[in-house]
């Protein structure tokens, strides 16, 4: 009974959000505006790669949210098994879902970039190859998930999962230095990283700052959205089970 | 007479590490007597590996210049999709026959559960690979009886079944069951898979111990860290039957 009364109650954080939205949303269009006009152009670089060097602010933001993700899908887990509290699986359930989005976007938009640096769109970079295990572990957690009918067993399961993989990201990442730095290089010069790099000049900082806050914005108000629409849904089945009954 | 003593011992709780892997040597026998007369896992598992031998052969043979550098990686990865294979059985025919309820309410720890199905699984893995590594040496050539070789792969294996008996245990509740543990288990074993390989590598390029001892150790942090946690979490899988 008190949870029908509390579905009928007024959405009380409906407002907040609306105007974190809005928040979110001006500082994307800060975030265009500046990477796109406001940033200065990498001056050892020409044609082509000066031009593709503007993903950059995009990539790098949305790795800063598809890292928040990461994190948030680590500590609900945890804060799952310790306090066996279903509102802690939720948040770790949004995290994963809103950081696959943003480690797809990273994975895309480095490989955009690396054509015209690299002349490559993929090598096996330690980064590179950590980022794509992350991310297919996300969907593997996702896909995971729903073949659980009982939310509990879904939440305890789900965290076990999130803790091997918490455990594992580290390891691929070492064990793909590792890999790389005995096996030749493919590119040339002494240090593949350095290739399409450039200096950053203070316009450029300016605008990755912006790029970095922007992107964390909307990671953060994407999540609230999403772990509001999974409260609902845990109403909504509350509701039809006390109906059913 | 006797053998009621002996499920005695066997059943009662405490009694320090003798008596606790006695409890996981029990679980790891009843795997194993249980394989021997169904014959499911290992039978399938060898085939398979061999079947997957042959089908590289033939991917590779007139492509590849020398077959040294494409065994490591085709070393690797029938050992992760055969073992993908035999992994599920391990709970899948305890929920398909109905016993793991009555293997759960058995009076021994959850961890001793978990420990002998691994040991039973590792018996099986090290037969299929005992069976893999001859294959490879009359399709390709190519000796993989190097000490440093065998043990990674030991090691690795270890590791492997530590995550994958694991998993077996949560995927087997899941609606998609088999279909879902190579997904779940591929990515978590991406460390394992690398240093196997790169540890092959190196063995097989004459490169020198120096550079096998990395390898070595990220393959031993894996599977320090991997028993540490299936130790913290295996009571977590089973709260519930």
């Amino acid at each position: 009974m008190s949870t029908l009364s509390r579905a009928t109650d007024k959405d009380r954080w409906f407002m907040p959000l609306l105007v974190f939205d809005a928040l979110a949303g001006l500082a994307m269009a800060a975030v265009m505006w500046a990477a796109l006009l406001y940033a200065g152009d990498a001056v050892n670089l020409a044609g082509v790669e000066q031009v593709a060097q503007r993903i950059f602010y995009f990539h790098i933001g949305s790795n800063i949210a598809a890292l928040l993700g990461f994190l948030g899908s680590v500590v609900g887990s945890i804060g799952y098994l310790v306090s066996r509290r279903l509102v802690w699986d939720r948040w770790a359930a949004a995290s994963v879902e809103i950081g696959t989005i943003f480690g797809i976007l990273v994975l895309l938009s480095g490989a955009i970039w690396a054509k015209p640096a690299w002349n490559t769109f993929w090598i096996w970079e330690p980064r590179l190859t950590t980022s794509t295990i992350t991310v297919l572990i996300y969907i593997a957690y996702m896909l995971f998930r729903n073949g659980f009918e009982d939310p509990e067993t879904r939440a305890r399961f789900a965290g076990v999962y999130a803790m091997f993989a918490f455990l594992s990201v580290p390891l691929t990442y070492y064990s793909a230095r590792l890999f790389r730095s005995i096996h030749p290089i493919v590119f040339d010069g002494a240090n593949e990283e350095a290739q399409g790099g450039f200096g950053i000049g203070p316009t450029m900082g300016q605008t990755l700052t912006v790029a970095m806050i922007g992107f964390a914005l909307l990671f953060f108000a994407l999540l609230f959205h999403r772990v509001r629409q999974l409260e609902f849904e845990n109403r909504i089945n509350a509701v039809r089970e006390s109906v059913d009954e | 007479m006797a053998e009621s003593s002996e499920a005695e011992r066997v059943t009662s709780r405490g009694g320090g590490l003798a008596a606790y892997l006695r409890r996981v040597h029990a679980v790891a026998e009843k795997d194993v007597r249980a394989e021997m007369r169904s014959k499911e896992v290992v039978g399938t598992m060898a085939a398979f590996a061999v079947l997957a031998a042959v089908v590289f052969g033939l991917a590779f043979d007139l492509r590849v210049p020398r077959p040294e550098l494409v065994v490591p990686g085709i070393l690797w990865v029938i050992v992760l999709f055969a073992g993908v294979l035999g992994l599920h059985r391990s709970f899948g025919s305890e929920v398909e026959r109905g016993t793991l309820a009555g293997l759960l309410l058995a009076p021994v720890e959850r961890s001793a559960i978990y420990l002998g199905k691994v040991a039973a699984n590792l018996l099986y893995f090290l037969i299929v690979e005992a069976l893999l590594l001859p294959a490879l040496l009359i399709l390709f050539d190519v000796n993989l009886f190097e000490p440093f070789i065998l043990l990674g792969l030991f090691l690795g294996t270890v590791g492997y079944v530590g995550v994958g008996t694991l998993f077996a245990a949560l995927t087997s509740r899941n609606r998609a069951r088999e279909t879902l543990l190579p997904v779940v288990l591929l990515p978590v074993l991406a460390p394992l898979f690398i240093s196997g390989v790169g540890l092959t590598s190196v063995i097989l390029d004459n490169r020198g111990s120096a550079e096998v001892w990395p390898w070595v150790g990220i393959i031993g942090l894996y599977d320090a860290l991997v028993f540490a946690v299936a130790f913290l979490l295996v009571d977590v899988i089973w709260e519930q039957i």
